[in-house]
């Protein structure tokens, strides 16, 4: 049996918003498990707390109850919700990516350089590094359709879809042990789409663990080994509004 | 940033300082870490710059202490050491650099006088390695090294600052003070410097502490940020942590204040 990468106990989250004096129920008794090799895809309509419940795996929001345990192959499981920053930091620098539809990045930096950047916290920032690191960009960037003549420039002036397949790379390039994978074809073209499915299947096959929310039906339907229904997770009070 | 580190470089820990009858700072306690980027964000009044000056040792709390781990290891509080090692961390393992670049650079002295300073107040002399270093000091924060010999005041704002970084960095500090680097700089200037300071603080692995009223600044440079009000602070945690989820009613409404942070 194959120890899960991911194991969600009980989590719950509300929003409180101190200046409206609200309290948000989004999610309530999250209990599922990820293992290596596995594409969960999350189901549900719009609101239904997709997005929030991957982004309290990655930590960006915070539980309000509940336990995440992400688990090393060879190392005891880390707890998401009670990890240092600087834990975190390591943890998602090396083990969990966040994959969205949206660049944010400083700006007048080189696409070449954005994609390579996750690639230097191992190899390290001297110049046979950074060639390296860069050349590896340059097969993704390749990959995923962007122009060479493009990739010296800072990508503030790409068309959306560019802009979101440069984000793919920088998010993709290191591979880790566990993807969350929000939206990360939304606005492709057919084609482009294609693409990004044929590397998470790369990903996975690798041993990757992926949790992801796909707009689009068709795409959800080729990754998913599993499907989890979020009106699961939605708390009574909400339901009965 | 290396996780196999044993202690922090920096840890304060209940500090305090009163004005008169206005308090300034109230307990304030935190630990930065090798490699750390740590933004200090709040209103201005909050009692950002109060703590960066107590953490600097530029200004003395009333209570509290602040630990740096010397280079053998240890950490020492800062106001027990005698001022002359104070001087010496300074000009050595810290560097300081202000939001007025005027306060931070001698003005009167040539560019590459004011970044070859602080290696001199290290003991080095040779006039021709003193200039190739300023040369590559200046190359590396882009300014043109054929302006070696012009003063800083015929320089532009952006200029400026980036020497102040030159200037500061040059003796390889384990930590940087940074109050408000990048106000009052245009955006254009704003996105160099930030980049800049980005790759410098990535390839010498520098801990900094930032004081930024600029939360779109404090996203794209600070792994951790603290939130200050009315001289205590009030929320800490990691930069996206804090703003897309802020818990405190003072951060939520200083979030939803600003346009994209």
């Amino acid at each position: 049996m194959t120890t899960p990468v991911l194991r969600l106990t009980n989590v719950s989250k509300q929003f409180t918003l101190h200046h409206q004096g609200m309290t948000l129920p989004v999610l309530q008794n999250v209990n599922f498990e990820v293992a290596a090799g596995e594409c969960v895809v999350l189901d549900g309509s719009s609101g239904m707390g997709k997005s929030t419940l991957l982004k309290l795996i990655y930590a960006n929001y915070r539980v309000s109850a509940g336990s995440i345990q992400y688990a090393q192959t060879g190392h005891a499981p880390l707890e998401l919700t009670t990890a240092t920053p600087r834990r975190l930091i390591d943890v998602r620098r090396h083990h969990i990516g966040y994959v969205s539809q949206f660049l944010r990045v400083i700006p007048r930096i080189s696409t070449l350089d954005l994609v390579a950047e996750p690639l230097l916290a191992e190899l390290g920032y001297d110049e046979h590094a950074l060639k390296q690191a860069r050349e590896r960009a340059g097969v993704w960037l390749t990959r995923l359709r962007i122009p060479e003549r493009l990739w010296s420039l800072a990508p503030a002036t790409f068309s959306g879809g560019e802009q979101q397949r440069v984000n793919i790379a920088r998010s993709m390039i290191k591979p880790r042990a566990l993807l969350l994978l929000d939206e990360p074809t939304a606005s492709l073209d057919a084609l482009n789409t294609q693409t990004v499915v044929t590397l998470i299947h790369e990903a996975i096959a690798a041993g990757a663990a992926a949790v992801g929310i796909f707009h689009d039906q068709a795409v959800g339907n080729q990754l998913a080994t599993r499907r989890i229904d979020m009106t699961n997770f939605r708390s009574i009070t909400c339901a009965a509004q | 940033m290396p996780l196999d580190t044993q202690s922090p470089i920096l840890r304060a820990t209940g500090l305090n300082k009163s004005y008169g009858d206005r308090a300034a700072l109230i307990d304030a306690s935190f630990e930065l870490w090798p490699g750390e980027v740590l933004a200090i964000v709040g209103e201005s009044g909050s009692g950002k710059t109060t703590l960066l000056n107590a953490l600097a040792a530029r200004d003395q709390p009333d209570s509290g202490s602040v630990e740096f781990q010397l280079e053998g290891g240890a950490l020492t509080n800062i106001f027990t050491m005698t001022e002359a090692q104070r001087r010496l961390l300074a000009r050595t393992d810290w560097g300081f650099v202000h939001q007025n670049s005027a306060d931070g650079l001698r003005m009167d002295v040539s560019a590459g006088a004011n970044v070859g300073e602080r290696l001199m107040a290290l003991g080095q002399r040779h006039y021709g390695k003193l200039r190739a270093t300023a040369c590559d000091w200046l190359a590396r924060v882009e300014i043109d090294p054929a302006r070696i010999d012009d003063l800083p005041r015929h320089f532009s704002g952006g200029m400026r600052q980036r020497l102040q970084i030159a200037r500061n960095l040059v003796t390889q500090p384990r930590l940087v003070f940074m109050d408000e680097p990048t106000s009052g700089l245009d955006v254009s200037v704003q996105a160099k410097l930030l980049d800049l300071l980005r790759q410098l603080t990535q390839q010498l692995g520098l801990a900094s502490v930032i004081v930024t009223h600029d939360l779109a600044v404090a996203r794209l440079l600070a792994h951790r940020m603290i939130v200050m009000r009315r001289g205590r602070i009030v929320e800490t945690g990691l930069t996206d942590q804090v703003l897309d989820d802020p818990q405190h009613p003072y951060t939520q409404l200083l979030v939803s204040s600003v346009l994209q942070p």
